[in-house]
């Protein structure tokens, strides 16, 4: 067990789901593949696909419309799989948390592994979080 | 028969060739990413890929898909890139001589991975699957030609040998396929060949990350998956392998000829990744148009020109 717990951290591979997000969080998200902060240095890549996918990153409010979407997508994935909210509207809504169309922050609708608060939170807290969801 | 069965599970097989292949796709993915001034993964990252998803995560079947080839299609994928790296290697690193016309094996043995890709996207009643299956298919019907024109290129240079071993011979004794000009068009030709069955970038369509989400692969998770993975792999060791075998006068297992050996199937592995990082994706129509008039083109003026000595 603690062997496949071992390979399962050193290759996370990250699918990305964009509530009814602002963009910020994406660009964010994105952010962390540059260069400058290359997270594939710890063996995660952004794929296309959720069958593939071992971490989901939520990002922005999630209104009515697109929980079903969520539920589906977290179906689909493979498991052990992980979840992280991103972002105060993921976390907890941030601005939109009171709005007539939202459906609760993420961890109403399915569970979530670890948040990374801020809006949006720069690379390195991205990759902070990463680094605590690993080693927990 | 347990020869046999150590050549194609353990040395050069499934084994050899999974772990070398890795350590090439590793090359290739740390190539990339020093390309983009990036770190890139470590070493052992092919292999912590590949175990994760064989160990760790679940397999799902798609409800709408067939159950049998959707799962069979992945391991018939592993089998045909085995045998026909195993059938490439074995004369490669002289263990046997072969057997007279294994060129024309391999030639069809190469072309099943693809087939199995196409079969398993179709089984999986996926419609993105079912657009990169299709594109895939016609990117299978573009190369192939030109694959085909390469091998006989090069048995018409080698004075009509159909075995491997003869090729590599008859370059060792005179010069290497690479050394004239119509194996310089044949290489180039070759190397795009290459490059369209490992699904690299600029020949990626069947499979793009971006637009349709890994097409053919979509639905795969867990084992099949890594299976297709190790596919890969073993594609990434006995496709430049190959063209070692064609254009470079094959390898030599003594004394400072490892070095050369390695060297050569490394330098083809740069290329590919090179040809990779500095091209966008060709749309299906693009490519088809490349190999078709273009690479055609190169592949007969090269036979032509062997006609007159060059």
């Amino acid at each position: 067990m603690a062997f496949k717990d071992a390979v399962l951290k050193k290759s996370l591979w990250l699918f990305h789901f964009g509530g009814a997000s602002c963009n910020n969080c994406d660009i964010e998200v994105l952010d962390c593949l540059t260069p400058r902060f290359d997270v594939e240095r710890f063996g995660m890549k952004l794929v296309g696909s959720p069958r593939h996918a071992d971490v989901m990153l939520v990002n922005g409010s999630i209104n009515k419309r697109d929980k079903p979407r969520l539920l589906e997508v977290y179906e689909q994935m493979a498991k052990p799989c992980l979840v992280v909210a991103i972002g105060a509207c993921g976390c907890t809504g941030g601005i939109f948390a009171e709005g007539n169309t939202f459906a609760g922050p993420v961890d109403n609708i399915i569970p979530v592994d670890a948040y990374i608060p801020g809006c949006p939170p720069k690379p390195e807290a991205i990759i902070g979080g990463i680094v605590k969801l690993i080693s927990k | 028969m347990l020869d046999t069965l150590f050549y194609f599970l353990i040395y050069p097989g499934l084994l050899f060739a999974g772990i070398i292949g890795g350590l090439l796709t590793w090359v290739d993915r740390k190539l990339t990413a020093q390309v983009h001034f990036r770190k890139g993964p470590p070493m052992m990252q092919p292999y912590y890929d590949f175990l994760k998803l064989l160990l760790v995560k679940e397999t799902t079947v798609p409800a709408s898909g067939s159950r049998t080839a959707f799962l069979l299609a992945p391991i018939l994928a592993l089998s045909g890139a085995t045998i026909a790296g195993v059938l490439i290697l074995l004369p490669l690193f002289n263990i046997t001589a072969g057997f007279s016309g294994d060129i024309i094996v391999i030639f069809y043995l190469l072309a099943i991975p693809s087939l199995m890709y196409i079969l398993g996207a179709l089984a999986s009643g996926n419609p993105l699957a079912a657009v990169g299956g299709s594109r895939e298919m016609k990117l299978v019907i573009g190369y192939e030609l030109t694959f085909l024109l390469v091998i006989a290129g090069i048995i018409l240079k080698s004075g009509q040998a159909i075995s491997i071993n003869e090729i590599i011979l008859m370059q060792k004794t005179g010069i290497a396929n690479i050394g004239s000009i119509s194996g310089v068009l044949l290489f180039i030709a070759g190397i795009f060949c290459i490059q369209a069955k490992l699904g690299l970038v600029p020949f990626d369509m069947g499979e793009a990350e971006t637009e349709i989400a890994e097409g053919a692969f979509i639905e795969y998770s867990g084992s099949a998956f890594a299976m297709i993975k190790l596919t890969k792999y073993i594609l990434f060791l006995a496709l430049p392998a190959f063209l070692v075998t064609l254009f470079m006068a094959g390898t030599n297992w003594a004394g400072i000829g490892i070095l050369w050996s390695v060297l050569k199937i490394l330098a083809v592995v740069v290329l590919l990744t090179l040809i990779r990082n500095t091209n966008p994706r060709l749309r299906i129509g693009q490519a088809m148009r490349f190999f078709f008039v273009w690479m055609n083109l190169f592949a007969i003026a090269a036979i032509v020109l062997t006609y007159f000595g060059l």
